[in-house]
């Protein structure tokens, strides 16, 4: 059935059945140019964006602006908010003040309550008694079903970071279905698919999934209402540029209206609303100036989602992550290139609004981008720092070419796949328990079963590694049990139902697992095999400490003797974590991720056999230890592009920091080079890069004098923080991280 | 076997000849520039011992960050041209391997060895510290006259030539020197480009640890009119001039 709303397009498939990627193949219109058309910021987006900015700045002095104390967040839950009517093309709030934060008690009501208070709010009597009396919370239900074992295990931060008690996020709605199709087409399709499953006998998943499916269409109703609220009618189709960009919009702000998962990516969006603003330009209905607009006024609302954390929550993350990831670029399997002039209009956002973390703009690499991209991409990485990069050509053999990324690192297809995401194994706290016997290194406690420690006066390699072996056995069976406790409890008390609308029926789940301290336990496990390790014990037999004789190997200098156990770790691991039973059969997966949490598992890491001292942070993702890779720049890439994707297919995170003298001598080649290491890094088979352009003597001097910097934006591991947001530690250990610079 | 004698390596050299290069410093210089920011490749006693095959096992690792930045790898030093027999079995190798080789050099030695490494040479940074013979011999404590001779060499063997200047206020900054220099290099077609490199002290402190006097402690980074001036007396040479501020 074809749509008044569609005319112009290239009809196909996609107008019977939902096919988003079937729609963008036949309609978009590949562009291999450079960046001499695009446009700078109209009067209208700089006075909008000084207003906002003026909020922002407000925020960052109190720590946040204002939050609401009462009502739970929903779809509908608050009538609409504007900062100034008038002037903005994209409209639309989580409740009714610009940064403004909701509650989500569905996760936790604790966690709630201790937010408000750290602010100085106080949870409403009446909310705080319905969620600890009558309606039971994502928090509490995990906690009824945890076992001694992963409490212990959580306690004793073996496993961090777990999503227990707050959304779980990494789900990425299809958003672009309701600009497409508008949402009465959808709910049809739920209701055909609730009717699929009208059978005999229903057993407990069927049950499951009618359910799933009734909540889907009511939140497809509510995002209909929200829409009304603003005076839009979301039923029917959008029928130009401005309006598939508020739909979209529209879309993904019921998700954050609805959730606060850790990570609320967009998807990949641009490359799809290209298509909508080359019709109207052709139509005569939009110049290049007001396409622009539309762009920065759309990337402006994301820079504006909030949620409400704790303190504890922002040391681990820093700041106010909120991973509105987008995903730009990447070559279609059919071998053109998916970039299109809109590509180029979402990244000119950091040029026209200015570097800032979210959204977390992602791009897609492929050594056959066309070559005007590249070097648009190099120019504003090199004045922003604000843009990660990650391997089309490896990730498009598992994914196809409409794939987005959720988070930092985790490539999904969009609106077939999802992910039950959690926590770290950190492994460098495994190899000490492996030492000890199952005993935590800084309180003695006996975590892991009990079995005989080491006693040798120097650690033997293959004693060590038949004993890891069997601590990461214990540790991947009790990890995964954890994670499927968790998503279970999150799927009966908080369901995504918004986002989880925006998928197909039939879906894949990932059960995405991690490790922290991967270059900790490569340079430990070199040592003890190229130099000599010596324990140092306290009374109780305990290693606390070590002592080094010789030199080793490390990880970081592209060299196999030890880069060989990297990966022979995290083939080990993944194999490990393979052989588990999860929940709704999710397929296992492994990312190599911290974010900026490698500071805190440091903190709950004792001293370790390649050197490190208790409490010194672990590097960050798949990074070399800070200082050690002292071969240059692309030795370190080198190491990191050799874990294998195949035994991480939840991505490898890999922070790159580089002084622009070391880029090359003026602007042109530094383009060029920095483009040719992405194109190296990538060709040999490295999955993520994040690069940070700047003199560490930049940094040093935002840590005195922040005030000179309200944008200055870091990449840490798989998203950017605004640096001057960080604690002082963080801001240390970025400042500690090797800068590449020359000889 | 032949063994050569490494300072350091760098896997992402961005200034030392186009693209992105491996860079190989090699240990051992019989110049003592006053201004030499590596005074720790001097001795020629010092560094870690590699042969042309382990150091070239190195180098390949890196092939495709040069192949698609239109790199190569360039030996530098120190003097790579002390050990002529080396850096030549080093760059054959390099070119079975279709790796562009770069010479960053003094032209100081030239000898049939150092011509048989130019059978393997894709590109020369010729270093011309000096075009007064005096002032050269004051800067580097050797004669000009060989650079000279290495110069008209390569522009017979046509290889491909970048010339770089180190000015030093108040050392290198003789104009009408430059001048002649400018004026001679119009004779070279191989040249094909100028750097001049303003002096920087970031070597200073090697002088300290290795207990030599640094001469230029109280000489000045030159200013942007000078480093501007240069350019423009370089550039009547006809070829284009990049300078490094």
């Amino acid at each position: 059935m074809c749509k008044p709303q569609w005319e112009g397009f290239t009809t196909g498939d996609w107008t019977k059945e939902i096919d988003v990627r079937g729609f963008i193949q036949a309609n978009y219109t590949p562009y291999e140019g450079d960046d001499s058309f695009l446009a700078g910021a109209t009067k209208n987006t700089e006075e909008l964006f000084d207003a906002v900015k003026k909020l922002m700045l407000e925020e960052n002095e109190k720590g946040i602006l204002d939050a609401e104390t009462k009502v739970p967040s929903s779809i509908t839950a608050f009538g609409p908010g504007y900062v100034d009517k008038e002037k903005e093309v994209i409209v639309g709030f989580q409740t009714d003040k610009p940064l403004k934060r909701g509650i989500f008690p569905n996760g936790g009501v604790r966690m709630v309550k201790t937010a408000l208070e750290s602010y100085g709010y106080q949870l409403d009597k009446q909310t705080e008694s319905i969620y600890t009396s009558n309606r039971k919370t994502h928090n509490d239900g995990v906690f009824d079903a945890y076992t001694e074992d992963m409490k212990k295990a959580r306690h004793s931060a073996i496993i961090t970071g777990l999503p227990d008690a707050y959304g779980r996020g990494r789900i990425i709605g299809d958003y672009r279905r309701v600009a497409l199709y508008g949402v009465d087409r959808l709910i049809e399709e739920k209701l055909e698919q609730k009717k699929r499953l009208e059978i005999n006998c229903l057993e407990s998943p069927d049950i499951r999934l009618r359910e799933e499916i009734s909540e889907q269409i009511k939140a497809l109703k509510l995002l209909i209402a929200m829409g009304q609220s603003y005076g839009f009618d979301l039923t029917q189709p959008a029928k130009n540029a401005v309006e598939a960009t508020q739909w979209t919009y529209f879309a993904y702000l019921a998700a954050v209206k609805e959730q606060d998962g850790a990570a609320m990516s967009l998807g990949r969006v641009s490359t799809f609303l290209d298509i909508y603003v080359e019709r109207d330009l052709k139509n005569g209905t939009l110049t290049e100036e007001l396409a622009q607009e539309i762009m920065d006024h759309f990337v402006m609302k994301l820079r504006m989602v909030r949620f409400l954390r704790t303190p504890a929550y922002n040391d681990l993350f820093s700041g106010d992550p909120t991973w509105v990831t987008e995903s730009i670029g990447g070559m279609g399997t059919d071998g053109r290139t998916l970039v299109t002039k809109n590509s180029f209009r979402i990244l000119h956002t950091l040029v026209n609004l200015g570097p800032a973390p979210e959204p977390n703009l992602t791009v897609l690499w492929s050594t056959s981008l066309p070559e005007g991209f590249k070097k648009f991409c190099s120019k504003v990485s090199i004045t922003t720092s604000s843009i990660q990069y990650e391997n089309d050509d490896l990730m498009r053999n598992y994914w196809g070419d409409d794939y987005g990324i959720a988070c930092c690192v985790s490539a999904m297809r969009i609106g077939k796949q999802m992910q039950f995401f959690g926590a770290r194994a950190n492994l460098a706290k495994a190899l000490l328990y492996t030492i000890n016997g199952g005993r935590d290194e800084k309180t003695g406690e006996q975590i892991a079963p009990l079995f005989a420690p080491i006693t040798s006066e120097y650690l033997d390699y293959d004693e060590v590694m038949l004993k890891y072996d069997q601590i990461l056995e214990w540790l991947a069976e009790l990890y995964v049990n954890t994670l499927n406790v968790i998503h279970y409890m999150h799927d009966k008390y908080n369901y995504e139902r918004l986002q989880m609308a925006l998928h197909d029926l039939e879906i894949l789940r990932t059960e995405a697992t991690g490790i922290a301290g991967l270059s900790v336990v490569a340079d430990a496990l070199s040592a003890i095999k190229y130099a000599k390790v010596k324990p140092i014990r306290d009374e109780s037999g305990l290693a606390i400490d070590y002592e080094i004789e010789g030199d080793f190997p490390k990880y970081g200098n592209n060299d196999d003797r030890v880069d060989s156990i990297a990966v022979m770790m995290v083939e080990k691991f993944m194999n490990k974590i393979r052989k588990q039973k999860t929940y709704r059969k999710a397929v296992p997966t492994l990312s190599i991720l911290t974010i900026t949490s490698n500071v805190v598992y440091g903190k709950k890491t004792g001293s370790t056999p390649d050197g490190r001292k208790a409490g010194v942070p672990l590097a960050p993702g798949a990074n070399p230890m800070h200082g050690r890779d002292t071969n240059g720049a692309i030795a370190s890439m080198a190491s990191v592009a050799k874990l294998p994707y195949k035994d991480a297919q939840d991505g490898i995170s890999y922070t790159f920091s580089i002084v622009p003298n070391a880029l090359g001598k003026d602007e042109d080649s530094r383009e060029n080079h920095l483009s040719a290491l992405l194109d190296g890094y990538f060709n040999d088979g490295g999955h993520h890069i994040n690069v940070n352009v700047f003199d560490r003597e930049t940094l040093l001097d935002a840590m005195d004098h922040p005030e000179k910097y309200p944008q200055l934006t870091v990449r840490v591991s798989g998203y950017a923080v605004n640096f001057i947001k960080l604690t002082r530690e963080q801001q240390l250990d970025v400042i500690s991280r090797t800068f590449h610079e020359r000889n | 076997m032949t063994i050569g004698r490494i300072h350091s390596l760098e896997t992402c050299g961005t200034v030392d000849g186009p693209g992105i290069r491996f860079v190989t410093f090699l240990q051992g210089c019989p110049l003592r520039c006053q201004y030499c920011h590596n005074p720790d490749t001097w001795d020629t006693k010092k560094g870690k011992e590699y042969t042309p095959k382990e150091l070239v096992d190195e180098i390949v690792k890196y092939k495709s960050y040069m192949k698609f930045s239109g790199g190569g790898t360039t030996f530098t030093g120190g003097e790579p041209l002390l050990q002529a027999e080396f850096v030549k079995e080093s760059f054959a190798l390099c070119k079975e391997q279709g790796i562009s080789t770069a010479l960053d050099t003094s032209g100081f030695i030239f000898n049939d060895q150092v011509k048989e490494v130019l059978e393997y040479t894709d590109i020369v940074l010729l270093d011309i510290k000096n075009f007064d013979p005096t002032v050269f011999k004051t800067v580097t404590g050797v004669a000009l006259d060989h650079t000279l001779q290495f110069l008209d060499y390569i522009k017979e063997k046509n290889i491909k030539t970048w010339i770089r200047y180190v000015l030093v206020p108040g050392l290198t900054d003789n104009i009408d020197s430059i001048t002649a220099l400018a004026s001679h290099l119009k004779n070279y077609p191989n040249v094909s480009r100028i750097e001049l490199l303003p002096f920087h002290k970031m070597g200073e402190y090697k002088w300290e640890e290795l207990g030599y006097k640094y001469a230029l402690k109280d000489t000045k980074e030159p200013s942007l009119a000078l480093i501007e001036e240069v350019k423009k007396v370089l550039e009547t040479s006809g070829i284009s001039v990049y300078a490094n501020v």
